[in-house]
């Protein structure tokens, strides 16, 4: 791919079960702004056997255009299928920038689609611009478990490729009204080139509630929990917010909560509209995950606790008196 | 069954610090360990070793100290520890680092299984391994549960966000485990002990004749890092007091609301 012909800022639009994942429509949002800096055009990708939705939705997100592939072969992902797809659309219409969501599979596509491509990726940005003189994408993440962050350039090869975790960026506004060019290219993929075969899919059984990068209210909970049956605590605040609990890694270390709900380095990135702390120290690792939330409300016996460097309001104090306290007023607030 | 297993060592990131007046990490006295999520990548090989018989063989890429997490892997169960060390590897990205394994592991191979963690604790990409699998053009599945062998066939679970892929595939096969993949055992006395005095091989870029130099190194990386710093915090937060949890409560709330976020 060259540096002079290449063009266009790309974001993946990943589904499952024809659904698209909001963090392919949040990447549309980052993508925009790449797009502008770089002064080239912002498309969609969308690989799969229903695609409606998808093409829906990169449209009501900003796409200007979007390019499809269709076939019973995108049904699930797999990387021989979609890799495959994915490198004719770039051989064909050579990109500048690919952007694709941290996700199993994201992660997976995009480590391919860099290898084949022989050009660099930088895995879970949380910001993005663009260095202007060189048409370079800067690439921020967080290394070290936070601890540390690093701005990426991938200067002498294209297209440059990154890869950012859900939740990492909010969606932008929907405009209904937004008709991007739709290029619908015929890319089927042999049966035999396709190596690994989904024979049955388990469906995850409903954890506590609603996902954690789609709730608008975490209640959070870390080691001053103590057991796994005091989560219920939270679990009540979250419920008269509307919002679900999240846990720091103690939390997940100690077995009082499964990891599908850690918020942090290792566990989920989050940005709800309000983050609740309760009993959390702040490590790095938990902080990178949750730094980004709208407001933070931090709740902690220890008032040199580094939680509270990053909080909105800080309340010193037990989480098992403050909490229950928040509940039974807002219920009474409700009611009024 | 022929297993290879890519070990990182890492610094235990848990414990790294940061040096308040230079603003820098601090990773003097940090311990070094095996990468977490490669102890399930391990486990996972030892497990299949015992269920169908073969060789574990351990790799990592790294300087000489790297040696102590292969001396633990052995002390686990791995049968052979190879380090992978020059100094032309050094300040590889993940396009770089996942090339020269993939050419260590052909140059020791050939292998039924290529196993790693899904992403190591230092740099969390998560790319590496599954780049090693497009560099050697194998199949791969990240994020593996477990595996077992059916005939010509192996059945692999693999962790999704929405449930659990259940996938069928063949030999040979690159997989990534993670922390919910099993339970590392731990190691017996006498393995520690073997694993103490047992020869830990080195392979050098003379060991690999056919090694592309453009690919390999600072140089041969596509990613190159501008500028690091660490995240800055300052306190901004508003306290909130009371006399009584309930006043506090109150106070909280009447906050949010007339910040509008409630």
């Amino acid at each position: 791919m060259s540096f002079e012909t290449c063009k266009d800022v790309w974001v993946f639009i990943e589904c499952f079960q024809g659904e698209p994942k909001s963090v392919g429509l949040e990447l549309l949002g980052q993508g925009r702004k790449l797009a502008d800096g770089l002064k080239q055009q912002l498309c969609a990708v969308v690989i799969g056997k229903d695609v409606d939705a998808a093409v829906k939705a990169a449209a009501a997100y900003g796409a200007e255009k979007v390019y499809v592939v269709k076939g019973d072969e995108y049904e699930n992902y797999s990387a021989d299928a979609y890799g495959h797809a994915f490198l004719k659309l770039c051989e064909k219409y050579d990109p500048n920038t690919i952007l694709v969501g941290a996700t199993v599979n994201g992660r997976d596509l995009g480590s391919k689609l860099a290898v084949s491509l022989h050009t660099g990726l930088t895995a879970d940005c949380t910001a993005l611009s663009v260095e202007e003189e060189s048409g370079n994408v800067v690439w921020e993440r967080p290394a070290f478990g936070g601890n540390l962050y690093a701005q990426i350039l991938c200067s002498e090869t294209r297209p440059q490729m990154g890869t950012c975790r859900p939740g990492a960026f909010k969606k932008g506004q929907p405009n209904p009204d937004n008709k991007p060019e739709i290029i619908e290219e015929a890319i089927p993929t042999p049966a035999e080139q396709i190596r690994t075969k989904v024979v049955e899919f388990i469906k995850a059984a409903e954890d506590q509630g609603m996902r954690l990068d789609e709730a608008d209210v975490i209640v959070s909970g870390g080691r001053a929990m103590k057991n796994a049956e005091n989560f219920a605590v939270l679990q009540e605040l979250a419920d008269v917010l509307g919002g679900t609990v999240g846990c720091s890694r103690a939390a997940v270390d100690a077995g009082w909560m499964p990891q599908s709900r850690q918020v942090g380095q290792t566990g989920s990135t989050v940005s709800p509209k309000i983050y609740f702390a309760c009993g959390i120290s702040g490590a790095v690792q938990h902080v990178a995950g949750m730094s980004e939330s709208g407001t933070i409300v931090a709740i902690n016996k220890d008032d040199t606790a580094p939680i509270f460097e990053v909080a909105d309001y800080c309340i010193v104090g037990d989480l098992f008196e403050v909490v229950p306290a928040l509940v039974k007023e807002l219920k009474a607030r409700q009611q009024a | 069954m022929n297993i290879v297993v890519c070990i990182k060592q890492v610094p235990d990131t848990t414990e790294i610090k940061i040096d308040p007046v230079k603003n820098t990490l601090i990773r003097q006295g940090v311990p070094s360990i095996m990468n977490p999520f490669d102890k399930n990548a391990l486990e996972t090989a030892l497990q299949l070793k015992d269920a169908y018989g073969g060789k574990v063989v351990a790799i990592a890429m790294g300087p000489q100290q790297a040696k102590a997490v292969l001396r633990e892997a052995i002390s686990m169960g791995a049968d052979e520890g190879y380090l992978v060390t020059d100094r032309a590897f050094g300040g590889s990205d993940t396009y770089a680092t996942s090339y020269i394994l993939s050419q260590a592991i052909e140059k020791l191979g050939p292998f039924d299984v290529i196993l790693g963690g899904k992403q190591a604790i230092d740099g969390d990409t998560g790319q590496t391994a599954p780049s090693i699998a497009e560099h050697l053009g194998a199949t791969r599945l990240t994020y593996v549960l477990d595996m077992k062998v059916e005939g010509d066939k192996v059945i692999a679970r693999r962790q999704v966000e929405e449930g659990i892929e259940v996938i069928e595939t063949k030999f040979p096969v690159l997989c990534t485990a993670t922390k919910e993949s099993n339970k590392p055992r731990y190691a017996t006395v006498s393995r520690k002990l073997y694993s103490l005095r047992c020869d830990i091989p080195e392979l050098t870029i003379a060991d690999f004749p056919n090694i592309d130099t453009t690919k390999i190194g600072l140089k041969g990386s596509p990613t190159k890092v501008k500028a690091t710093f660490t995240p800055k915090r300052t306190a901004t937060g508003v306290n909130i007091e009371g006399n009584s949890p309930a006043e506090i409560a109150g106070s909280l709330i009447d906050k949010l609301a007339e910040a509008k976020v409630l």
